[in-house]
């Protein structure tokens, strides 16, 4: 059946914002990368509006370039921020718990959304493809809600284009990661690289054993992040490699229990890296701590026993639902 | 079966990584590597990176789709109105001041809120008003009043277990929105292997270390307050330094 709503229409608006944004930092000349950050922003847009006629080696092109100028360092975001904070409080005193409103309306939309708009049908067409229909509600749970806040903040109509587009890049390039790092887990799976590390467990590991499997792969998801400081990066490896081999193939566990778990496994080893710069070691100097370990010493007692939760936790749950 | 050869992208994100390269260099290599490695050709490898890119453009859809919303209303105070909230309370402790800001930014931050980070709130925000009931923990136990400073061994647990406590509650609240990275990544993945598992699982099952991660806060939240209230017997000030954890 066709649907009427699908994710290309989604698609299009959002690389329209993404090129607005490309616009805007290629007309600010006080901008310190102002044509790498442009052509940065317009590439990813239009792989955005049209990445489903691109040929496959062009876009793949495009990603490259998009990694060339970040690693280039051409992507800069500019030291501007929204508003002076003496406005920002007086607007905060003046709207009040309003603020919020939006905000949890985006969940509430989410929610009602994927539950129904799959199951609407309009002239022999159903209303949204029900594959797609929980990002399609969550997109338009973010417009519809951006309208409502428009209003009930009686903000002027270009504030959340402005805004968004500043956040955009306040956000950075970072933004693209977790998309780059599924498409490696997808180059990974084709080269068996799962099979590979499922095997080399095997011959390590007694992993007949249910409970084996559930602290090898929440363990090896810490220890992973802990060596890369990164939990997506690690999740693409160790998922493909000890996860979805053995606790959900060979074992049938559930792999959205598995996935949930494991990720948060993957945070435990956050807690405790220096690797991860941004979190343990930015607040040591931001904070004029003398001990460059002391947020990382502070975190650690919860890493370790939130990582003992956790592998409890999916042992009991993952082959039970 | 080939060996292990396939494992050179597992390696080079371990080198990539550990030399503090830019991620996004550092999949592409890993990429190429593995699929070298496995017979794929290049120009092979740069359209699969392609097509898989494209694909997975629903996980970065819902991050900025959300991007208008939240911008908007930060310019509009959002920020500012979570920090009002938090320090019209007057918690009793300076363990129950980092509490609440944990709790705090691990609600918001599973409704897709970002309240602060270290910059923003800790160092301005929690810091002082943790401090300051740590203050006002040691003058009651003493007659000494409040203007006294805090030892440095303390302010300095303090300070690390703020930071801490930012940490806890913005990567244990994530995972319960779906419209963050992390589960839209976890999807992401399933997809690209072929399976179908549903974003609301994935969120809903991020809930029980959510609890887990906010009692852990809670105790880790009290043992700093019996550590604060072990400095109020001693005598002076420029006592033995209590056992630091």
């Amino acid at each position: 059946m066709k649907s009427l709503l699908t994710l290309e229409e989604l698609y299009v608006l959002c690389g329209v914002f993404v090129l607005y944004a490309a616009v805007r930092i290629a007309l600010d000349v006080h901008h310190p990368r102002r044509w790498g950050s442009a052509a940065f922003w317009a590439m990813l847009g239009v792989l955005f509006v049209g990445g489903k006629h691109l040929p496959p080696f062009v876009a793949g092109c495009a990603v490259i370039v998009l990694a060339l100028l970040v690693t280039a360092r051409q992507v800069a975001r500019p030291a501007m921020l929204a508003g002076g904070r003496e406005s920002r409080v007086a607007e905060a005193q003046r709207l009040g718990n309003r603020l919020f409103w939006p905000a949890l309306l985006v969940p509430a939309i989410a929610i009602i959304g994927s539950s129904c708009l799959g199951r609407i049908h309009v002239g022999g067409m159903v209303l949204a493809d029900p594959k797609q229909v929980t990002v399609l509600s969550l997109g338009l749970a973010a417009i519809v809600a951006t309208m409502v806040g428009r209003w009930l903040i009686r903000a002027d109509y270009g504030t959340p284009a402005r805004d968004g587009a500043r956040l955009l890049e306040a956000v950075g390039w970072a933004v693209i990661l977790p998309q780059l790092l599924a498409a490696l887990g997808g180059i990974f799976q084709h080269a068996g690289v799962g099979g590979a590390v499922a095997e080399i467990a095997g011959k390590i590991l007694p992993t007949q054993y249910a409970f084996v499997a559930v602290v090898a792969y929440c363990l090896g998801m810490a220890l992973f992040t802990i060596c890369m400081g990164n939990a997506f990066a690690a999740f693409a490896v160790i998922t493909g490699g000890i996860g979805l081999p053995l606790i959900v193939q060979q074992h049938h566990g559930n792999p959205a229990i598995m996935a949930a778990i494991g990720m948060l496994s993957g945070y435990c080893g956050t807690l405790v890296t220096p690797m991860a710069a941004n979190f343990n070691i930015v607040p040591v100097m931001l904070l004029e701590l003398l001990d460059k370990n002391a947020v990382i010493k502070a975190q650690a007692p919860i890493a370790a026993v939130l990582l003992a939760g956790n592998i409890a936790v999916m042992y009991l749950c993952v082959y039970r639902f | 079966m080939h060996g292990y050869l396939e494992l050179i992208g597992i390696a080079v994100m371990a080198v990539g990584f550990a030399v503090r390269a830019n991620p996004l260099l550092v999949v592409l290599i890993a990429g190429f590597a593995t699929g070298l490695v496995s017979g794929m050709p290049p120009a092979a490898i740069v359209a699969e990176f392609g097509t898989l890119f494209v694909e997975n453009r629903y996980m970065t859809l819902a991050v900025i789709l959300m991007l208008p919303l939240i911008g908007m209303l930060e310019r509009h105070g959002l920020q500012e109105r979570a920090e009002q909230l938090i320090a019209r309370q007057r918690a009793a402790t300076a363990g129950r001041v980092l509490l609440l800001y944990s709790v705090v930014r691990q609600i918001a931050i599973s409704l897709g809120i970002k309240v602060g980070d270290h910059a923003a709130t800790v160092r301005p925000l929690v810091v002082p008003m943790a401090e300051a009931a740590a203050k006002r923990q040691l003058g009651a136990g003493t007659n000494a009043g409040d203007d006294r400073p805090l030892p440095d061994e303390l302010s300095r647990s303090i300070r690390a277990h703020a930071a801490a406590a930012d940490n806890v509650g913005n990567f244990f609240g994530e995972d319960i929105f779906i419209a963050m990275g992390a589960v839209l990544l976890m999807n992401g993945f399933f997809q690209s292997v072929g399976m179908t598992v549903s974003l609301w699982a994935l969120a809903w099952w991020g809930i029980p270390t959510a609890v887990m991660a906010f009692l852990l806060m809670a105790w880790r939240a009290r043992a700093l307050d019996r550590h604060i209230a072990a400095h109020v017997v001693p005598v002076r000030r420029t006592d033995v330094p209590v056992s630091s954890r």
